[in-house]
């Protein structure tokens, strides 16, 4: 009970980190390795807020939100919408975005270290609650519950309403959604400003329980890279339940075998689904 | 004026003003003392090293320049103070190094930020016959690097006196009866972690301790609870975390929640940083970590004042003092020297006394004895609990709780 309440805790972080990707990736087609950057950008704001106003990071996020939904709509218009109109094929336009977001990290991190170099580290909500018999920090269990709330609501907004519709479309194909009359370009700025959005979110609400610091981004990179990955990209539900399944394993073994073992577990499922199922565990099949 | 004409009257006046610039440089750097620094900005140590590397460096270099500078024979000289970032990455911290010498030819070099670093570039100091006062390294192998390298002293103790200063502690508190015998014991696996656990396993059981749980972790690890529980599962009555700084906030915050109830409490680096203090406030009453200071001396006291003051951020508890008195090290040797002249200075820093803000420091063999092992908070402050050869201990308290 103990390891299955942890580790759906430790699954919503990881969701957190994923779902911005997922959207970016998926729809948009940039693969933005500044993805951890934007996470820790929102940190920073709950950081910053938190210690000189004494602003709670649960309002904070009412900030954050349309500020990194417009920053990435911004990036999104005038840095990225040169590469795809240059780009022959999905091929390039990868290789391109890449080589610009990873580009664009660097500067992200100058900026932050300009702000403040030291760590974000601040308690919020560092308080003990019960769940059946289990105690959870407070502050994950609200990230858990805010995880599962823009889970939800993205789920249903992609799958019972037009615009969601047309998003999904262009996940499937852009080449397609043009000829049925989407605005791809519109609906991929879209989905790239708000999974910059989401992912900010989720910097806010990592920042109450895990101490960042301006250089960290990668690490979330890195991580939300292998969730969507191994979700299926351009599926929602994929990196939600990739999210879970990482953080029962890591919790599973953390608590039976050796903390020790915990990344080796994660790359090891990790690999299971490259081999058997490479398109990730929702992913399609590339025709 | 045709479009060509511009261009080429343009290009010839940048050209002059380049040349001008380029002229007052080397005129103006025949007037200072080049010091290079190259450390992390960025990275995974940047978070450490802008509390405790940095700040001390840039104030006390705005010090003595607000003086005048350093005083040599041919005349008092300000300093030129040369920052490179390595971004944590050893490859781009070499070829700072050597830009630093070669293109800037600057007069001296301040030691890295890290262990790891500070062997790294030890072989180039070397080479080009720089000494090296290295603070932020802990490492069982300084009798060896020493007599490999001559122009490299140590400052903050190696990883045995580090782990004893620990146990010294808890026997201490075990004596008094306040603890039993069983520690539970977790390590960060990384270079540091490792090393430190690796040498307290025997030095633990040889002091008739117990190591009822004994498990390491990955750097980085976003959910600590299970390495919390396990430990508290194991029912100890110390708690001894070989930890990093993000990872030693996530620890404490983990024991706080899941009320670790131990009578002592160790987490190692960052524990004395001030952010530690901020976050957690009166819950960490009684934590032990690695460092301390003794912050009720007049030269502590007005150093901790000028940081805050100058840098706008308190320093450390632990080695930012250590680092502003390799400072005043270096400066003393190259104002007694009263040259430039790097084999004077080594030789000068082997055979003399300084006075430090940490007191009078004197290396033996190119090892200080005088530093801080552990230290402890106490009503808001970081004090030195256990030191080698330094005065002004307090006496250890028991941890009661995380209220």
């Amino acid at each position: 009970m103990d390891i299955i309440i942890s580790g759906l805790l430790l699954g919503g972080t990881y969701a957190l980190m994923a779902m911005g990707l997922n959207l970016q990736y998926g729809v948009a087609r940039i693969m933005n390795l500044a993805n951890g950057e934007m996470l820790v950008l929102g940190a920073l704001a709950a950081f910053t807020f938190y210690v000189s106003v004494q602003l709670s990071p649960l309002l904070t996020m009412f900030i954050v939100a349309p500020a990194a939904f417009l920053l990435n709509w911004l990036i999104y218009r005038f840095l990225l919408r040169p590469l795809v109109r240059r780009a022959k094929n999905q091929g390039q336009l990868e290789v391109d975005s890449i080589l610009a977001t990873f580009g664009m990290s660097f500067a992200l991190v100058g900026v932050m270290v300009s702000i403040q170099g030291g760590y974000f580290t601040y308690s919020f909500l560092a308080d003990p609650f019960s769940i059946l018999g289990t105690t959870v920090a407070l502050n994950r269990l609200i990230a858990f519950i805010l995880a599962v709330i823009i889970g939800l609501a993205l789920y249903l907004w992609l799958h019972h309403s037009r615009p969601g519709m047309a998003v999904r479309a262009v996940a499937v194909s852009s080449d397609a959604s043009k000829l049925v009359g989407i605005n791809v370009s519109r609906v991929s700025a879209l989905a790239f400003a708000l999974g910059g959005a989401i992912t900010a979110v989720g910097g806010t609400l990592i920042s109450t329980f895990i101490t960042l610091d301006a250089s960290i981004g990668v690490i979330f990179t890195m991580k939300a890279l292998i969730i969507v990955i191994m979700g299926g990209v351009g599926d929602i539900r994929g990196a939600i339940i990739a999210a879970a399944i990482l953080g029962l394993v890591e919790t599973a073994v953390a608590s039976l075998i050796d903390p020790g073992l915990t990344l080796a577990a994660a790359y090891l499922i990790f690999l299971l689904v490259l081999l058997f199922r490479p398109q990730g565990l929702f992913g399609r099949r590339a025709t | 004026m045709n479009r060509r004409n511009f261009v080429a009257a343009a290009a010839k006046t940048v050209a002059a003003a380049g040349m001008a610039a380029l002229l007052a440089g080397t005129a103006l750097a025949a007037d200072t003392i080049k010091l290079g620094a190259v450390a992390p900005k960025t990275g995974p140590l940047a978070g450490g090293s802008t509390v405790t590397h940095w700040p001390s460096i840039q104030l006390w270099v705005k010090q003595t320049n607000d003086k005048g500078g350093l005083k040599l024979k041919d005349g008092q000289k300000m300093i030129e103070l040369i920052e490179y970032d390595d971004k944590t990455d050893p490859g781009e911290h070499i070829k700072a190094v050597q830009r630093a010498i070669t293109q800037d030819e600057v007069d001296f070099l301040i030691a890295p930020y890290g262990t790891g670093f500070n062997v790294a570039v030890a072989p180039i100091y070397a080479k080009y016959g720089y000494p090296q006062i290295a603070v932020t390294s802990i490492s069982d192998l300084i009798g060896e690097l020493t007599e490999r390298y001559p122009g490299l002293f140590f400052t903050l103790g190696d990883t045995t006196s580090f782990v004893n200063g620990v146990k010294d502690i808890l026997v201490k508190m075990r004596d008094d009866g306040v603890i039993g015998n069983k520690v539970a014991m977790v390590n960060v696996a990384d270079a540091f972690g490792i090393e430190l656990a690796e040498v307290a396993r025997p030095v633990f059981t040889e002091a008739g301790f117990d190591i009822v749980y004994d498990k390491s972790y990955p750097l980085g690890t976003p959910d600590l609870s299970p390495v919390v529980k396990g430990a508290k599962a194991a029912n100890p009555d110390a708690f001894v975390a070989w930890s990093y700084p993000p990872d030693t906030f996530a620890i404490t915050e983990q024991a706080a929640i899941e009320n670790l109830d131990v009578k002592a409490f160790y987490t190692a680096v960052a524990t004395a940083f001030p952010a530690y203090g901020g976050k957690f406030g009166s819950k960490i009453n009684g934590v032990l970590g690695a460092g301390g200071v003794n912050p009720d001396t007049p030269a502590i006291a007005e150093y901790r004042k000028a940081h805050k003051d100058i840098m706008g951020q308190e320093p450390d508890y632990w080695a930012s003092a250590n680092t502003y008195a390799s400072m005043q090290i270096l400066g003393q040797a190259i104002e007694a020297v009263g040259s430039t002249d790097r084999e004077a200075v080594t030789q000068y820093l082997k055979e003399n006394e300084f006075d430090t803000i940490m007191g009078p420091i004197a290396f033996d063999e190119q090892v200080s004895n005088r530093f801080w092992t552990v230290g402890q908070w106490q009503d808001g402050v970081f004090r030195g609990v256990a030191s080698s050869n330094i005065d002004g201990a307090v006496p250890v308290i028991a941890k009661s709780g995380w209220e």
